[in-house]
């Protein structure tokens, strides 16, 4: 009796504790702290629970046997463009009434391959077409998973920004050419736009703290009228909402920082920033991380002044820099992107490594969740076969919250499924097509000839 | 002339004699839709209105007799989502709405309507209320002269939830009867929903450009809807002392309507349309659905289930080769009908723009052949489009005191060639007139033999 007790206990404790994964003979990249040659990850409900050369593994936790590969976190892009089903809402010139949460795409096929790239968590944005544009949303590649699923739980909001060459429509057609003219044409006017905006965006404060005030003092008073476009900026002057700033040149990045001290609020990341190694001390001041590509220049006249040390000298002037992708095939492989730190800069491998991890998750303020292997994080892991930093890393398997959505040998096996079940859907189609276009009443293939 | 004036006054009077006071059908075969099969019965109809059915009913004296017999008796068909009725209406593009296309076309008196309340040169955002003509309503734009109602009673469809479709919010949505001289006669009620597309003109044209700018744009309409009576009520109470609060018909539509339609084809449309619709705190009918059988149980919205189903690209590449997503969708569209039976959710089939009544009923083959059983299919095509908008209490069965709305079939309506010998609109009675509908360019029809040239 006392034993069945005692069992139903265990089965109980065990049955609270929740499913126990252990990775084993791996070697850990934890990035924040430091790197274990030969360990094992204790994952508990989604958690990392234990780190170290030994941890206590239960009875009847599965296994993962990493066979002497690597484990890095899961890694974090953020800017990207994947998931969704708008970009740019580029009519206007402020659209922050749009918002990427409400056109999540999670059957987006690139969604599967920034997964096999080792990416788990993005900070999918609006596009660059206007001054202030869309809201932004934070998702993990929860491939399979549905819209809302995707979405980053307890990740702060944001919305993207633009400056330069984008917003002022460098290169659309003219107006008096057949183009629409849409204002503004200078930086400037993206300057004033901004401005306007939040001008704006301060009076409609403004006036809900005087209703709310009203009503505290028990008058009546008719709510003023709740406005999309100007929430998310009244977000941003609380502090509530993250500004993600596209920018190139070091002198509308000064702008951009000093507008944003003006109206007493910060930008969280200053994107692509391909000239912040000018303006590192400036943008380390304003308190704004930095997110850049490697070696990715030279495309327009704005992105010339670039150099591949951008990266290597805002980390040595003390900004958090992060490499990302803005791209859906470059999101396949970031951690290349982050190896080339090493050439341009000197960088250390973790400091390499914390540009696509521990960095961007400080930048989007998901680090106490994600960005490195430590106890109490999400079990967001990716095994390599090599080195991640080496070219000739392959991903094997990608864990969200301990469950498994990539495993390259299932992905191998699973094709010729795939291809079988294309073949079959294709001749039954065709078949179709053959029984409707067969001729009927004996008029036979040579039922139609000139005469 | 006396004597054309007499001629006049016999004629007239062969008119009034020539309509019945009543007509009873006997002996027929009769599918109530809201009742078991009567086998063997008797329909009459008076007044318009179906005065009484069943095995076991006199026929009064003063009623033209129809003999029944090899004869069934159905409700007529209601096409759940159309702009039947509504003359040289562009084709209805409910699913092409996605695309992202505009699908105004110079002919169609609403998008004139359109283009002159769009004539506002520059679309700030949403406070210009762009691509919408929400206080429109079909039941203004019917006209008994459009050609298609009798193609379509031909095939026994006797009624339509008829839509303004072009813009955003398009318009507010009627139930109309295809018989009348007159549009008012047309008219069975008014307004039932407010069709809403999420059609975007692309680009960096005028607002909204993007389909998030759809929703936003939406999303601040009901906004200012609910903002706008608030202030309005207020203005109503006590308008001393208040700055009246300025008249704006967008809002006045939107308020006038009491069911949004909202385009939901794909899964991930279905999933997003359902949480937009829960967020916007509208009654919510989804159209559109031809992926929901990947997730039936996931729905809690009605549903009208577009009759168009996905096809192979015609005048494609014929080097490409399809996506296997393209190909599990064509094979699979037709089954969400029974998928969605077997959920429970409620659903009914609108034609989606298909001009052929013919192609109508071979898209309904193809979802019986799917799944669906013949009785779920009728259903979906009669009664549960008269729940689904509310008006079940006068149409889509055949009980006492209902609209005399049916159509009377020898042998089975869900054949390949249904053979409709009458159909009964408001209780007037029609014959089928030969289709002539010009055949869908490479559709089933051109594919038929076109005779022994030799």
């Amino acid at each position: 009796m006392r034993s069945t007790i005692l069992l139903l206990i265990a089965a109980m404790a065990a049955f609270a504790a929740g499913p126990v994964t252990v990775i084993q003979n791996a070697q850990i990249l934890t990035i924040t702290k430091g790197t274990i040659k030969n360990g094992q990850i204790l994952i508990r409900d989604g958690k990392i629970a234990e780190v170290g050369e030994k941890v206590n593994i239960p009875a009847g936790a599965k296994i993962i046997d990493a066979g002497g590969q690597f484990v890095m976190p899961g890694i974090i892009d953020c800017h990207s463009h994947i998931a969704t089903e708008a970009v740019n809402e580029g009519t206007l010139s402020v659209s922050s009434m749009v918002g990427i949460e409400d056109v999540v795409n999670p059957e987006d096929i690139a969604i599967y391959r920034a997964l096999a790239g080792g990416v788990t968590t993005a900070n999918v944005l609006h596009g660059s077409a206007n001054a202030i544009g869309g809201k932004c949303a934070v998702i993990k590649t929860r491939w399979g998973k549905d819209a809302q699923s995707m979405i980053f739980e307890g990740s702060t909001p944001g919305i993207k920004f633009a400056l330069g060459e984008n917003p002022k429509r460098a290169g659309a057609t003219p107006v008096g050419q057949g183009g629409r003219g849409r204002y503004p044409a200078t930086r400037m006017g993206v300057e004033d736009v901004i401005r306007e905006a939040f001008t704006e965006a301060k009076t409609y404060q403004a006036s809900w703290k005087e209703y709310n005030e009203k009503v505290q003092r028990g008058e009546k008073a008719l709510a003023p009228r709740r406005d999309l476009k100007l929430e998310p900026l009244v977000e941003v002057l609380e502090g509530k909402r993250f500004v993600h700033a596209h920018c190139y040149r070091a002198d509308e990045i000064l702008m951009l920082l000093r507008v944003a001290d003006d109206f007493g609020f910060k930008i969280r990341t200053l994107q692509h920033v391909l000239e912040g190694y000018k303006v590192a001390k400036e943008i380390k001041e304003h308190g704004a991380g930095a997110s850049t590509f490697s070696d990715w220049w030279g495309y327009k006249v704005e992105a010339y002044d670039a150099i591949p040390y951008n990266a290597a000298i805002m980390t040595r002037k003390g900004v958090t820099v992060s490499l990302n992708s803005d791209d859906a095939e470059l999101m396949r492989h970031l951690n290349q992107e982050a190896a080339k730190t090493l050439k341009y800069g000197g960088l250390t491998e973790d400091e390499a490594l914390a540009m696509i991890t521990i960095n961007p998750a400080k930048q989007l303020a998901i680090d106490k969740y994600v960005g490195s292997i430590e106890v109490g994080k999400s079990a967001d892991l990716v095994i390599f076969d090599k080195h991640p930093l080496s070219n000739y890393a392959k991903v094997q398997k990608v864990l969200i919250d301990g469950d498994t959505y990539f495993e390259r040998d299932k992905d191998q096996s699973e094709r010729t499924v795939k291809a079988a079940e294309k073949k079959t859907l294709l001749d039954k189609e065709k078949e179709q097509q053959q029984r409707q276009n067969a001729p009927r009443g004996g008029q036979g293939a040579t039922g139609r000839r000139p005469s | 002339m006396r004597k054309l004036l007499a001629a006049l006054l016999v004629s007239a009077a062969l008119a009034i004699a020539d309509a019945p006071s009543a007509i009873a059908i006997r002996d027929a075969k009769i599918v109530p839709v809201s009742g078991p099969i009567i086998p063997n019965g008797v329909v009459v109809l008076r007044n318009g209105l179906i005065e009484a059915v069943g095995a076991n009913v006199s026929i009064p004296a003063d009623a033209w007799v129809i003999d029944g017999k090899g004869l069934t008796v159905y409700p007529g068909l209601i096409d759940g989502l159309s702009n039947l009725g509504i003359p040289q209406a562009a084709a209805p593009a409910a699913t092409a709405a996605r695309t992202g296309g505009r699908t105004t076309t110079p002919a169609d008196p609403i998008a004139a309507m359109i283009a002159s309340a769009a004539a506002s040169p520059v679309i700030r955002g949403p406070e210009d209320r762009p691509q919408t003509t929400s206080w429109i309503t079909a039941a203004d734009q019917v006209n008994p002269s459009d050609r298609r109602l009798e193609t379509f009673r031909s095939a026994g469809y006797t009624t339509a939830v008829t839509f303004p479709m072009t813009g955003i919010f398009a318009g507010q949505g009627s139930v109309i009867d295809f018989a009348g001289e007159k549009s008012g006669q047309m008219v069975v009620t008014s307004p039932v929903a407010q069709y809403i597309s999420m059609r975007t003109t692309g680009g960096f044209g005028a607002f909204p450009g993007a389909l998030f700018g759809v929703m936003a744009y939406v999303r601040q309409i009901y906004i200012d809807a609910d903002h706008y009576k608030q202030v309005k009520d207020a203005y109503a109470k006590n308008p001393r002392g208040m700055a009246r609060p300025e008249y704006d018909r967008a809002l006045e539509g939107v308020l006038a309507s009491p069911r949004i339609l909202l385009p939901a084809s794909r899964a991930v449309e279905i999933t997003r349309m359902q949480k937009f619709g829960a967020e916007l705190k509208q009654s919510v009918i989804l159209y559109g659905a031809h992926e929901a059988y990947k997730l039936p149980e996931t729905i809690k919205l009605p549903v009208l289930v577009s009759l168009k189903w996905p096809e192979k690209a015609r005048d494609g590449d014929p080097d490409e080769i399809d996506t296997l997503r393209a190909l599990q969708l064509r094979d699979k569209a037709p089954s969400s009908p029974a998928a969605l039976a077997k959920a429970g959710v409620k659903f009914a089939f609108f034609t989606d723009g298909i001009d052929r009544p013919a192609d109508v009923m071979t898209a309904v083959k193809k979802a019986i052949d799917a799944g669906l059983t013949p009785e779920q299919a009728l259903r979906a095509l009669t009664l549960s489009v008269a729940e689904i908008f509310g008006v079940d209490d006068r149409l889509g069965s055949i009980d006492k005191g209902k609209i005399a709305n049916l159509v009377v079939t020898k042998g089975d309506l869900f054949t390949e060639k249904p053979q409709v010998q009458f159909i009964f609109v408001d209780g007037q009675k029609f014959e089928p007139v030969p289709d002539e509908t010009p055949q869908n360019q490479g559709g089933a029809g051109a594919r038929r033999p076109t005779g022994g040239v030799e």
